[in-house]
């Protein structure tokens, strides 16, 4: 029902240079949110991105959350509750994406100590042979 | 019949480069000589073969030969003459035989630009060559045959994906696939070494200009991608790490790391076996982006294992290549020798370092693109991993790379002493760091941590390379001033400045974008950025095979015009798609880009406005490094050294094999 009122006060508001939201903060976070969320039905593409219908149907919830001065928390988990997951592009750091957050720092790491380990072993290697 | 015979040239390709890529092997090993003599005349004919094979299609695609399955599903009768040419690669079947008519003209270069190979060295890259294009011929013939005819013809074509029908698309593959294909020339000379056991400064010096030619075009090839998304998707994003994009983006990154390390391996007879290592990942990692993207694993994980033909063929053709080589590799490598020794502080250990962060970066995209497939294929989660991800884990690593390059051509190779060091490098990073708090003071309200590290990573990079130059030239310079420095001195700089250029355009483009979503009536105008865009209204046009619907957007600035844009929203008759085609006002410091969308209810349209700053220095830095590496692969020292190695391997092949280690 708030969702079809605020769906309503946005199309009306939407028109030339009016702004719909009460400060330009929220705008930058609405449009910051529609990045992070993937269009469930498109192949890849944000909310920002798709020309899908649902995509703007979900566009219009967005941006009627944060009018209603809902924080990003709220409506990421909101969005999360209804669709699991997958919607958003920004992997939650749970058990089954430890790896995916986890690698770079370690491979980073490893790559680091394995130029250590090999330098140490190379001169050591080149003291004993000297060219 | 003009297509029957393209197909007939394409089998006698996939004969002849199986001939190629067996009995001159057979040759070099038991020494040979007419065995390993086929070598050369075979990839010549392999190359007129699929030249004219080649040809046959795209006539076929000129005549509207609607009976060959693959034009009447991807070309028209109204389509232009320009974009029927294009068409050839615009599906799955054709952009294979291009893929191979390209690996034909690289192995048919090696036929010509080979002075001081030897006989046998020669025979062995064009074999590894011939492995590589059977198996891709085989691939094509037996799963994706353009040649393919349609019983009873259809009627009309069904159109090129209008998607496709972009003067930047067009281009795109054909330079992409230039350079995925060119790092099969580097990976011939790696598994030829290997097998050879003669691995040494004159192999990397061989190398090198063929390594930097791919890159150049696999860099102009991704830089033209991401102009056309810009374009033609129509919001106003210009890298979307989309799995096809960072299959492209995988490659890259490792080439780079290769013309790293073959600069060591060249000059200081270092980290042999790593590059060996090096040019085996970067073409395994061109066949990696193949297969996910020629065999639908990317659209869907289920969709693939439903019907696998074409994705289980590559997925073994890529076991095999990729293994076959690691294998050779794990077995040759342990008779690697290098000599080059340095300090922890040299140029060399720098470049390692900047090998490091390419390959973490690397590992971290594919672990990026392949973990979600992963978890989704065993069925155990649903994830999204996407552009705020990769931006998160990418943007640290480059800022590392970026210190590094600042650092590395300060260094002295062998051995530097971190005083003088310290010295020469206080300034340019004081420097930057002032200069980032300034600039994201002047283009922001308050100062955001964020921008700093990018503009003071962007300054560093800029005033180093600049510095570097600058003492480069007067030290050599009173002798000849700037030609006494050598090309590729002007290469890395050139290609460092891109970066820096790089760095400056995504930081601020960013975090400055600004953009707007409405939906306005004729007449009604929106603000952004203090930039007013009037919507005037649409008009019908007509083009070739679509009608469009026109917009007119003036824009203005206090008043006065800035200039008027016409974004369309295009609907393709054949294929009835809605396209969005984006107008853009460009210049050097920002970009106003209107994308028009649908219709609303109450005659509104959706309308949706871009200020973008310094979004162009993202393409013109990628060009720099572009023009950089071109720098380096005409650096004479290419020219000169065949002339000097030809009559070392002269000798060298007068003293028989030296033993196998190099």
């Amino acid at each position: 029902m708030t969702a079809a009122l605020f769906h309503a006060v946005f199309l009306s508001l939407a028109v030339a240079g009016a702004e719909p939201f009460a400060s330009a903060e929220q705008e930058r976070r609405y449009y910051e949110l529609l990045k992070e969320l993937r269009c469930l039905v498109c192949q890849n593409q944000s909310l920002s991105d798709s020309a899908a219908g649902l995509a703007g149907d979900l566009r219009d919830e967005v941006r009627a959350m944060v009018a209603d001065g809902k924080s990003d928390r709220e409506i990421v988990d909101f969005m999360t509750a209804r669709y699991g997951d997958f919607v958003l592009f920004r992997p939650r750091f749970r058990p089954a994406t430890w790896i995916l957050w986890l690698a770079p720092a370690a491979l980073l790491a490893g790559g680091l100590f394995w130029l250590f380990r090999w330098q140490v072993v190379h001169r050591r290697r080149s003291d004993s042979e000297p060219e | 019949m003009i297509v029957e015979l393209g197909h007939f040239a394409l089998v006698l390709a996939f004969v002849v480069a199986a001939v190629q890529g067996t009995l001159p092997l057979a040759g070099a090993h038991y020494g040979v000589a007419p065995l390993y003599r086929l070598a050369l005349p075979a990839a010549r004919l392999q190359f007129l073969l699929l030249v004219l094979s080649y040809a046959a299609l795209s006539a076929a695609f000129l005549q509207d030969d609607f009976s060959v399955r693959y034009i009447a599903q991807h070309s028209s009768a109204a389509l232009p003459t320009y974009y029927k040419l294009a068409a050839v690669w615009g599906a799955h079947e054709g952009s294979l035989l291009l893929w191979i008519l390209i690996l034909g003209a690289w192995t048919f270069a090696v036929t010509l630009f080979n002075r001081g190979l030897t006989e046998v060295f020669l025979a062995r890259v064009l074999a590894v060559m011939g492995l590589v294009a059977a198996g891709f011929m085989l691939f094509t013939l037996a799963t994706s045959n353009p040649f393919e005819r349609l019983f009873p013809a259809a009627a009309a074509g069904r159109d090129l994906n209008p998607l496709l029908q972009d003067p930047g698309l067009t281009i795109h593959p054909p330079m992409l696939y230039m350079g995925y294909v060119g790092f099969s020339v580097a990976f011939a000379f790696a598994v030829s070494a290997l097998l050879d056991g003669r691995l040494d400064g004159r192999w990397a010096r061989w190398s090198r200009p063929w390594v930097l030619a791919a890159w150049v075009f696999l860099t102009i090839g991704i830089t033209l991608g991401s102009w056309w998304a810009y374009h033609e998707l129509g919001w106003g994003g210009w890298w979307f790490w989309d799995p096809v994009e960072n299959a492209s983006f995988m490659p890259w990154l490792v080439g780079t790391a290769l013309l790293h390390s073959l600069a060591v391996t060249e000059k200081r007879n270092a980290f042999k076996g790593w590059t060996v290592l090096l040019a085996i990942l970067a073409f395994s990692l061109s066949l990696l982006g193949t297969f996910l993207v020629r065999s639908g694993v990317l659209v869907s994980v289920h969709a693939f294992a439903s019907d696998p033909e074409r994705g289980v063929f590559i997925l073994l053709f890529l076991v095999v290549a990729v293994g076959g080589s690691l294998a050779l590799y794990a077995w040759r490598a342990p008779r690697i020798r290098s000599t080059g020794v340095f300090d922890f502080l040299s140029r060399e250990n720098l470049l390692l370092i900047n090998n490091v962060i390419l390959l973490v970066t690397m590992f971290t995209i594919l672990i990026g693109t392949l973990y979600p497939l992963a978890l989704d294929a065993l069925g155990l989660d649903k994830i999204s991993v996407g552009a705020p991800y990769f931006s998160a884990v990418f943007v640290p690593l480059m800022l590392l790379a970026a210190l590094a390059a600042g650092v590395g051509p300060a260094v002295q190779w062998k051995r530097s002493s971190p005083h003088p060091l310290l010295r020469r490098l206080r300034a340019p990073l004081a420097v930057a760091l002032v200069a980032a708090l300034v600039l994201a003071a002047v283009f922001g309200d308050g100062v955001s941590p964020g921008v700093f590290i990018g503009a003071a990573a962007g300054s560093w990079v800029l005033l180093t390379t600049a510095l570097n130059l600058g003492r480069r030239l007067r030290r050599d310079g009173p002798r000849g001033g700037l030609r006494s420095l050598p090309l590729s001195f002007y290469g890395m700089s050139t290609a460092h400045l891109g970066l820096a250029l790089f760095i400056f355009g995504v930081t601020f483009s960013s975090a400055y974008s600004e953009e707007k979503m409405v939906h306005l009536q004729d007449g009604q105008s929106v603000e952004l950025a203090g930039y007013k865009f009037v919507f005037e209204g649409v008009a019908d046009r007509e083009g070739p095979n679509y009608m469009s619907k026109e917009g007119r957007v003036g824009v203005f600035r206090g008043g006065e015009p800035v200039a008027v844009l016409h974004p369309e929203r295009r609907t393709y008759r054949v294929q009835s798609d809605a396209m969005t085609e984006a107008a853009v006002d460009a210049s050097p410091l920002r970009d106003l880009y209107v994308a028009m969308g649908e219709e609303v209810e109450g005659g509104r349209r959706e309308v949706r406005v871009y200020y973008k700053p310094l979004i162009r220095w993202i393409w013109l830095g990628a060009m720099l490094m572009a023009l950089g590496g071109v720098l380096s692969a005409s650096d004479a020292r290419y020219r000169v050294a065949r002339r000097a190695v030809r009559a070392d391997s002269a000798r060298a092949d007068g003293s028989a094999r030296a033993g196998g280690a190099a």
